[in-house]
């Protein structure tokens, strides 16, 4: 089908950004107090990516959505009631561990392991999406070199846009520095995808979509495989809160022309 | 003995290393020192040699990768390069600035090297061995991680240190050949906003934030979205600062509210948005929630402006919190800083 993509949108999910969080060293190494009874979501970034799958798909009839995440299945499982609601998509899922501290090199080899065994995937139309960041380790590192390990050399990072081609070229929007963008074209698929917030709203919910997707949510996550994630060398001298909080100054009942006299000499001192 | 090599790359004017790339020098020629290492610094762009001779007197070698096919940066090539210069320096820890060209490539280089990369570096220091400190969780928990892997990438973070600033010599920098792949990509171009438009500036003194407050019904029940772009933009305008937004507002274009006609994704500073270094920071109509106030985690003299005296910014987030309607303060800002020109 001309145009038509498979798209794999990679993910991880993430405590609620509103969740007080605390660090503590684990048997399993450095994690988080509390983190498996933390509310999870699924992170913002991946999430931003989901809906501009969806949104593509629907765009070039035959395309097809899968999303990969690799999370604890039983927390996996309390995302999908959320999201399995906002579009339509095939889950993939890893069952490993959650949270920042883990490696985004291993992170990339079980993501690219479990891309690499979809049945029906057609490497030659496959758009890998993801955050370009995420909500926990933030490290901008997963997606190079998963897109590296499916011997995809055509990536893009902190995109804001595609636009498809009738070719099936598509031109790609980065963000570079100062509120800048990037324009490329590439001829096509295979490319990897790196989003940054796009331009979407989130989706509403829509039960239907839910139902549909859950028939195969149920089953993916009851043959979850299971991964350990190699630390590769990589161990924490230190994790702490930082301590710093501030003396907030309360400034009640002051005319506002004295309020604006005195933020004028703050921004020239 | 560990091989350090700094990658760097050339900035617009396609003469000259960024500022971050010099920031990585500096880095290099510190941490060179104190663990010992040799250092080497790397080199893409279009041209390098002035460049090369600005870093004389840094290294013992200076590589460089240039010609045509490096002016634009893309994964492709940028990939290549990088990866020629890892193999020619034999490198065991490779520092490079986290610019957006050089954070798009060097994960990938990272893993054909068969090495790791760590990002968002905020720190280097001498242990046991080098370790680096860097945020977890959008800037809410703080670590220091060493490797023992090699090589070790990493990413380091620009304004976190002062850059490399020796007079330029003359560096017979080595040119090194990379085998290129088949581009089927091409930069067809930068897009920018007018000069005048232009709301985002990283070098910026103070960082302006408007909340969702700014497009809210105001006093008289109405929604007074264009006196706020006014009074945005003309701030702006008088103070060269940048512009961010929380989330709440920038949200509202995608969904059809009322928006400030300026305000992109781009400007948003928080969980899912920027986290940007300025000296100050004044922050208007916004609730100062947590998700937020991370992206102000660099700022450190910070002011709010907003109506409730029991929003985030007074629970030990801002030093100063004025209780006042934004609209009125910053018309009043705004005459002030007309008068002083």
């Amino acid at each position: 089908m001309a145009n038509s993509f498979h798209i794999v949108v990679c993910s991880s999910i993430v405590p609620d950004p509103l969740q007080t969080l605390e660090p503590a060293a684990g048997a399993a190494g450095s994690g988080l107090k509390n983190e498996m009874i933390l509310p999870a979501v699924l992170d913002p970034w991946a999430a931003c990516a989901l809906y501009e799958a969806a949104e593509l798909a629907a765009k070039h009839p035959g395309s097809k959505v899968w999303l990969v995440s690799l999370a604890p299945k039983a927390k996996l499982q309390q995302v999908m009631m959320t999201i399995a609601q906002k579009v339509p998509f095939e889950l993939v899922a890893i069952d490993g561990p959650l949270g920042g501290f883990t490696d985004a090199s291993a992170t990339a080899a079980a993501l690219a392991e479990a891309i690499a065994a979809i049945p029906g995937l057609d490497r030659g139309r496959l758009l890998l999406f993801g955050g370009w960041e995420s909500a926990s380790r933030g490290a901008g590192v997963t997606m190079q070199m998963t897109g590296e390990r499916l011997g995809i050399t055509d990536q893009f990072q902190g995109v804001d846009q595609i636009t498809v081609g009738d070719d099936g070229s598509f031109e790609v929007l980065e963000r570079l520095e100062g509120g800048k963008q990037q324009v490329s074209i590439c001829v096509g698929a295979p490319a990897v995808l790196g989003w940054a917030t796009g331009s979407l709203p989130e989706p509403p919910n829509r039960p239907q979509v839910g139902m549909a997707n859950m028939r195969g949510i149920m089953p993916a996550l009851q043959k979850a495989k299971s991964t350990k994630l190699d630390a590769n060398g990589l161990s924490y001298v230190s994790v702490s809160l930082p301590k710093q909080r501030r003396e907030t100054r309360l400034v009640k009942d002051m005319p506002e022309d004295e309020i604006a006299r005195e933020i004028v000499q703050w921004i020239a001192e | 003995m560990e091989k350090l090599l700094v990658l760097t790359h050339v900035d617009e004017s396609g003469a000259a290393l960024t500022r971050a790339s010099l920031e990585s020098v500096a880095a290099g020629v510190e941490m060179a020192g104190a663990l010992g290492a040799t250092l080497v610094i790397g080199m893409v762009g279009a041209q390098t040699e002035a460049a090369a001779n600005s870093v004389a007197g840094a290294a013992s070698r200076v590589l460089t990768v240039s010609g045509e096919a490096f002016a634009q940066a893309r994964y492709g090539s940028d990939a290549a390069a990088c990866e020629a210069l890892c193999r020619a320096a034999e490198a065991t820890l490779v520092f490079a600035p986290a610019s957006s060209r050089f954070a798009r490539v060097m994960p990938g280089v990272a893993y054909r090297l068969g090495g790791f990369a760590d990002t968002h570096i905020t720190a280097l220091s001498k242990g046991e061995t080098l370790e680096a400190s860097r945020w977890f969780y959008r800037q809410r928990v703080e670590a220091v991680v060493r490797r023992e892997s090699r090589p070790w990438f990493l990413l380091l973070e620009a304004g976190t240190r002062e850059p490399w600033n020796a007079a330029a010599g003359d560096v017979q920098a080595e040119a090194v050949a990379v085998t290129m792949p088949e581009l089927r990509t091409t930069v067809t171009g930068v897009r920018a906003p007018k000069q005048d438009e232009q709301t985002i500036r990283p070098e910026a003194k103070i960082l302006f934030v408007a909340g969702a407050g700014w497009t809210k019904k105001q006093a008289d029940g109405q929604v007074h979205s264009g006196d706020a772009e006014t009074l945005i933009l003309g701030f702006l305008r008088s103070t060269d600062a940048s512009l961010g937004s929380s989330k709440s507002l920038v949200d509202q274009s995608g969904e059809n509210q009322t928006v400030l006609k300026f305000m992109t994704h781009m400007n948003q500073i928080g969980q899912t948005g920027a986290t940007p270094r300025h000296a100050k920071g004044l922050s208007t109509c916004c609730h100062g929630e947590e998700p937020h106030v991370v992206g102000w985690r660099f700022i450190n003299d910070r002011r709010a402006i907003n109506l409730d005296a029991n929003c985030g910014w007074a629970r030990g987030k801002a030093d100063v919190l004025y209780i006042a309607d934004a609209f009125k303060v910053m018309a009043m800002v705004n005459a002030l800083m007309a008068e002083k020109k």
